[in-house]
C-alpha cells in the first residue's frame, strides 16, 4: 500500500515538472512584461527594475533560478504586490480558499448522496423528478450567476446575510459563497448517486440481502452504498477542479481574500510569478486528489488491485 | 436506422427536452430579430434615463444601465456574442475532438495508447487556469479567446469518438466494405459517419453550454470579451456591481444566461436519453 | 394433520413491460410438508423461479402477483415488510443460482454470515462471528477462520455456494428454497453440493424446495417432484413414481434426455423437438401440444386440468397430471 502511494507520488513529479516548465516558458515568451501596464517608465528605471527582478538574465538562468527557489518553497516575489512574496500570499490566502472549498465539497457529498439515494428508491415519483430537476439547475447555472442571485435574495431583499466582505472567524460572510460553490457538484453527485444506486438495486447480491430479511436501511447502508458510489468516486477529482474554478469567481465577487481572488488579480495585472504560483498550487492539489481517489476506489471495491 | 425512429419518438415524449428546444429557438430568434423591435442601439447613451428600471411604456423595455445604455439592446447583443462564441468555439472543439478521436481509434495500438494518456493527463488538470493563463500571456484578443476555449473543450468529444471508432472498426461490415474494394473515403462517409453521429450530436449539444459557460466565466472576470462589446458574462459582472441600486441590470442578463444554459443542458440530456448514449467507461 | 410448511394457492405472476402484460406463472397451487423435499423441475421460462421469488417477495416493481401464500400458518404474500423480514432469512431462506453475483463483493464473508444472526437472533457481533465459524465447519469449508476474513471473489465457486447454504441455515429454517444451486458450478462440485444439502437436511430436518432444470440433480434428494411447463404444473407425484412411471409426455421426454450410466451409450442424445411457448403468446389448449407426439385435436382445443391419474400410487402422495392422454403404466 505504501509502495503504491510512493510510486504514484513519484510519478506525479514529472507531470508537475512539465506543467511548471511549460507555464514558465510561456510566460517569458509572451510579448510585453509585467511592468508594461504602468505608465511608460524612463529606460533607466526600467532597466533597474529588470535587474532587481532578475529579468535581464538569460532565460535559462532565470529558469534554473526559479526551479531552485521552488525546491525551497519560494515562489518568488509578486510583481504587483510589491511588499509580498508569492509564498506569503499563498500562505495568507490558502486557508480561506481551503475553508470554503472543503466545506463546499463535504456539503455536496453529504447532501448529494442522500438526495440521489432517495431519488433512486422512489424512482419516477414526484419527489424523484423534483430532486433531479433541481440537480440539473445546479449543474447548468454557473456559480457567478448563482452567487449574485443569492446575494440579491438573501442579502438585499431579506437582509439575512451579508452580500460581500469578509471578517476573520465570521461565518456569516461565508454562507452564500459556500452555497454557490456547493450547488454544481451537488447536482452532479445527486445524479450520479441516483444512477449508481439504481444499478445496484437491480443486482443479485441485493436480492440476497433482501432474502436474508435485512431491513432496508441496513441493505442500503451496508450492501448498496459502496458499489453505488463508484461513479461518485470517479467524479471527485473533477469536482474539486470545478470547486477550484468556482472559487475564482466566488472569491472575487464576495471579496474573500483567498488564493482564487489573487489568481484573478494576478491574471488581470499580468503578475507572472503570482499566476505561475497559483497554477502550480492548483495542479498539485488536483494530483493529490487523484491519488486519494485511487485509494478510495480500492476501499469501495476490494476487487480492485492497486498496481504501481 | 430503426433506432433513429425510436429515438425521435422518445425525444418527442420528453416534455422537458421539447420545452428546452423551444426556448432555445425563441432566444436565438430574439437575438437575431429582436433589435428590429426596438430602435435603441446598444452603444447609445441615454443620459436622461440613467439606470432606470424596466417598463413597457418607456423606450427602454429592459431599463438602462449605469451609463444609460438600453438594456434590451445590450442583453440581446450579449446573448448574440455568447452564442456566437459558444458555437464557434464548440465547432473548434468538435473538429479537434473528432479528428483526434477518430485518429486514435482508427490507428489503435501504441499510438492510440499514447494519445489516450495525453488526454488523461490533460483531463486531470484545471484547464481553465491555462485558458486564463493564455489570455494573460497572449493578450486579450478575441480570436485567442475562441481558440483557447476550443482547445480546452475537445477532450470528452475525443474520447467518445475514439470509443465509437474502435468499436466500429471491429464490426464486420467495415471489413466487408474494405474487402469489397470500397475506397477509404467512401467507407468513412457511408459507414463510419452515420454510426458515430449519434453520440457526437449529443455531446456537441452538451459541449455548447459548457463552452458558453467558460466564455461567460472569462468575460465575467474581465479576461474575455472586452468593453464596449458585451457578452452575457460582462453584463452580469456589471450587474453584480449594481445589485443594490439597480438589480435588473443583473437579473435580466443573468436570468437569460441561466435559462439558456438550462435549456441547452435539458436538450442535451433529452437527446442522450433518446439516443441511449452512454459515457465511455 | 400438521399444516404444510409452505402452502401456495392459485398463484399468478405477471410482468408489465410498457403496454404489454406478460404472464409468467398462470395459477399454481402446491404444498410442502414439514421436512419434505420437493423438487420443481422445468425448462427456463417455465416459471419455476418466478413462483418462489413471488413467495419470498423478491420480485421487481413491475410484477403483479395474485393468490395466496402461507408459510407456517401465516399469510406472507403482501404482508407488511416488517413481518416479512422477520421470516425471511431466518425461518424461510433461499439460496440462489450464481454464488459469485449473489454475495456482496465488498463485504467480508464473516460479516455477511454474522449479520443474519445479529439481525434475527439478536446476537452481538462477536457471538455471531463464532457461530458463523461453526457453521462454516458444518458445511465443510476448510480453514473457516481464514475464510471468514476473505472476500467473495477470493473463494472458489463451490466454496461460495457452501457459504450461501451455510448463510441460509444459520437460524434453523423451516424451509430452504434452493434455486438451481448447482447450475453455475462444475460438474464435480455439483455432487458435493447435493450431498451437502442432503446432510444438512438430515441434521436440521428442514423442508427443502429444490428448483432445477436438471432431473439428474434432483434424483437422489427429492421426495416429491413437480414438473412445470409454460407457467403451470403439469405433473405432481412422488419422486419414485415419476422416475418409474412418468405420466405426462413432457416428463417422460425429460427423463429420456438424461443419459443413463448403465447400458450402451445411445447413438444420438435424445432431445425434445421445438421450443417452449413464449410467455407473451396467448394460450390455446395444452401448451405442450405443439411438441407432443401424442397430441390430438382435443389437446389443441381444450387445456387439460391437473387431476389425479389412475394407476399405482405411493402411499400418502397423490399423483396428479395435466394431460388428456396421460401415459398409463
Amino acid at each position: 500500500m505504501l509502495r503504491y502511494f510512493l510510486t504514484r507520488l513519484a510519478g506525479a513529479v514529472p507531470t508537475l515538472f512539465v506543467i511548471v516548465t511549460i507555464t514558465f516558458f510561456l510566460v517569458r515568451a509572451a510579448p510585453g512584461g509585467p511592468f508594461d501596464q504602468e505608465q511608460t517608465l524612463p529606460p533607466q528605471i526600467m532597466a533597474n527594475l529588470q535587474t532587481a527582478y532578475g529579468l535581464d538574465q538569460p532565460i535559462w538562468t532565470q529558469y534554473a533560478r526559479y526551479l531552485r527557489a521552488l525546491a525551497h518553497g519560494d515562489f518568488g516575489p509578486s510583481f504587483k504586490y510589491k511588499d509580498f512574496s508569492v509564498t506569503e500570499l499563498i500562505v495568507q490566502g490558502f486557508p480561506v480558499t481551503l475553508e470554503i472549498g472543503a466545506t463546499a465539497m463535504v456539503l455536496a457529498l453529504l447532501l448529494g448522496v442522500p438526495i440521489g439515494t432517495f431519488a433512486a428508491l422512489h424512482r419516477n415519483s414526484a419527489a424523484d423528478y423534483a430532486a433531479m430537476s433541481l440537480a440539473v439547475v445546479g449543474i447548468a447555472i454557473p456559480s457567478f450567476v448563482v452567487l449574485p442571485f443569492l446575494g440579491l435574495v438573501f442579502g438585499i431583499y431579506v437582509h439575512w446575510l451579508p452580500v460581500a466582505g469578509w471578517e476573520p472567524r465570521s461565518m456569516r460572510y461565508l454562507v452564500l459563497p459556500i452555497a454557490a460553490l456547493t450547488l454544481p457538484p451537488l447536482g452532479v453527485i445527486a445524479r450520479l448517486t441516483r444512477a449508481g444506486m439504481l444499478e445496484v438495486l437491480r443486482s443479485d447480491f441485493l436480492r440476497t440481502a433482501a432474502a436474508k430479511g435485512l431491513p432496508l436501511r441496513i441493505m442500503i447502508w451496508r450492501h448498496a452504498l459502496r458499489p453505488a458510489l463508484l461513479p461518485v468516486a470517479s467524479y471527485l477529482a473533477p469536482a474539486v477542479a470545478s470547486i477550484m474554478t468556482g472559487s475564482l469567481v466566488v472569491e472575487s465577487i464576495a471579496g474573500l481574500p483567498g488564493i482564487g481572488r489573487y489568481m484573478v488579480q494576478g491574471a488581470l495585472n499580468r503578475d507572472y510569478t503570482l499566476v505561475l504560483g497559483m497554477v502550480i498550487i492548483y495542479s498539485t492539489l488536483l494530483i493529490v486528489m487523484g491519488l486519494f481517489v485511487d485509494l478510495l476506489y480500492a476501499w469501495l471495491d476490494p476487487r480492485v488491485r492497486l498496481h504501481p | 436506422m430503426s433506432s433513429r425512429v425510436g429515438a425521435a419518438r422518445r425525444l418527442r415524449s420528453n416534455p422537458g427536452a421539447l420545452c428546452a428546444a423551444l426556448i432555445i429557438a425563441v432566444i436565438v430568434a430574439l437575438t437575431l430579430f429582436g433589435p428590429w423591435f426596438n430602435p435603441n442601439g446598444s452603444q447609445t447613451l441615454d443620459w436622461s434615463h440613467v439606470a432606470s428600471p424596466p417598463t413597457w411604456q418607456s423606450a427602454h423595455w429592459f431599463g438602462t444601465d449605469r451609463l444609460g445604455r438600453d438594456l434590451y439592446a445590450r442583453t440581446l447583443e450579449g446573448a448574440r456574442v455568447s452564442l456566437a462564441v459558444g458555437l464557434l468555439a464548440s465547432a473548434v472543439s468538435l473538429l479537434i475532438g473528432i479528428g483526434y478521436g477518430a485518429l486514435a481509434g482508427f490507428i489503435g495500438g501504441r499510438t492510440d495508447h499514447l494519445m489516450m494518456r495525453i488526454i488523461e493527463t490533460l483531463s486531470g488538470l484545471p484547464l481553465i487556469f491555462f485558458v486564463i493563463f493564455l489570455n494573460v500571456v497572449l493578450g486579450r484578443n478575441e480570436y485567442i479567446l475562441f481558440l483557447s476555449i476550443g482547445a480546452v473543450g475537445w477532450l470528452t468529444m475525443a474520447r467518445i469518438v475514439r470509443g465509437q471508432t474502435m468499436s466500429l472498426r471491429r464490426r464486420e461490415f467495415i471489413e466487408a466494405a474494405i474487402v469489397s474494394g470500397a475506397g477509404t473515403a467512401r467507407i468513412i462517409v457511408k459507414h463510419v459517419i452515420p454510426n458515430v453521429i449519434g453520440p457526437v450530436v449529443v455531446y456537441a449539444t452538451l459541449t455548447v453550454p459548457h463552452i458558453i459557460m467558460l466564455e461567460s466565466f472569462l468575460s465575467f472576470l474581465g479576461l474575455g470579451v472586452q468593453e464596449p462589446h458585451a457578452s452575457l458574462g460582462t453584463l452580469i459582472a456589471a450587474g453584480a456591481g449594481e445589485m443594490e441600486a439597480a438589480p435588473w441590470i443583473l437579473l435580466i442578463p443573468g436570468g437569460l444566461l441561466a435559462v439558456l444554459l438550462l435549456a441547452l443542458n435539458l436538450l442535451g440530456d433529452g437527446l442522450r436519453d433518446a439516443l441511449d448514449v452512454r459515457e465511455p467507461a | 394433520m400438521t399444516p404444510p410448511t409452505l402452502g401456495i394457492e392459485e398463484l399468478r405472476v405477471s410482468f408489465t413491460q410498457g403496454p404489454t402484460v406478460i404472464p409468467a406463472v398462470r395459477g399454481v397451487s402446491l404444498a410442502v410438508a414439514p421436512g419434505e423435499c420437493v423438487a420443481v423441475v422445468g425448462e427456463s421460462g417455465s416459471g419455476k423461479t418466478q413462483l418462489f421469488m413471488a413467495a419470498m417477495g423478491l420480485l421487481p416493481r413491475n410484477a403483479a402477483v395474485d393468490g395466496r401464500v402461507r408459510f407456517e400458518g401465516e399469510d406472507i404474500l403482501g404482508a407488511p415488510l416488517g413481518r416479512l423480514n422477520r421470516i425471511r432469512g431466518s425461518r424461510l431462506t433461499m439460496v440462489f443460482q450464481d454464488p459469485m453475483t449473489s454475495l456482496t463483493p465488498h463485504l467480508k464473508i464473516g460479516i455477511q454470515l454474522a449479520e443474519v444472526l445479529v439481525c434475527h437472533a439478536g446476537m452481538s457481533w462477536s457471538e455471531a462471528g463464532a457461530a458463523a465459524r461453526r457453521m462454516l465447519e458444518r458445511v465443510r469449508v476448510p480453514d473457516p477462520q481464514h475464510r471468514l476474513n476473505q472476500y467473495p471473489h477470493e473463494l472458489s465457486g463451490g466454496l461460495r455456494q457452501r457459504v450461501m447454504i451455510g448463510m441460509s441455515l444459520l437460524c434453523n429454517p423451516g424451509l430452504l428454497i434452493a434455486d438451481e444451486p448447482t447450475t453455475a458450478l462444475d460438474v464435480s462440485v455439483q455432487a458435493q453440493i447435493i450431498d451437502l444439502l442432503r446432510a444438512m437436511r438430515e441434521e436440521i430436518g428442514m423442508a427443502l424446495v429444490l428448483i432445477s432444470h436438471d432431473l439428474s440433480v434432483v434424483a437422489g434428494l427429492a421426495d416429491r417432484l413437480l414438473v412445470m411447463y409454460a407457467g403451470r404444473i403439469v405433473e405432481s407425484a412422488s419422486a419414485v413414481e415419476v422416475f418409474a412411471r412418468a405420466r405426462h409426455p413432457y416428463t417422460a421426454a425429460l427423463l429420456k434426455c438424461v443419459p443413463g450410466l448403465t447400458g450402451p451409450p445411445p447413438a444420438r442424445l435424445p432431445t425434445l423437438p421445438g421450443q417452449p411457448p413464449r410467455p407473451q403468446d396467448p394460450e390455446r389448449g395444452c401448451a405442450f401440444a405443439p411438441r407432443c407426439s401424442r397430441a390430438e385435436e382435443r389437446c389443441r382445443a381444450q387445456r387439460p386440468m391437473l387431476q389425479e391419474a389412475g394407476g399405482a400410487q405411493a402411499v400418502g402422495a397423490a399423483s396428479l397430471v395435466a394431460c388428456h392422454f396421460p401415459l398409463l403404466p
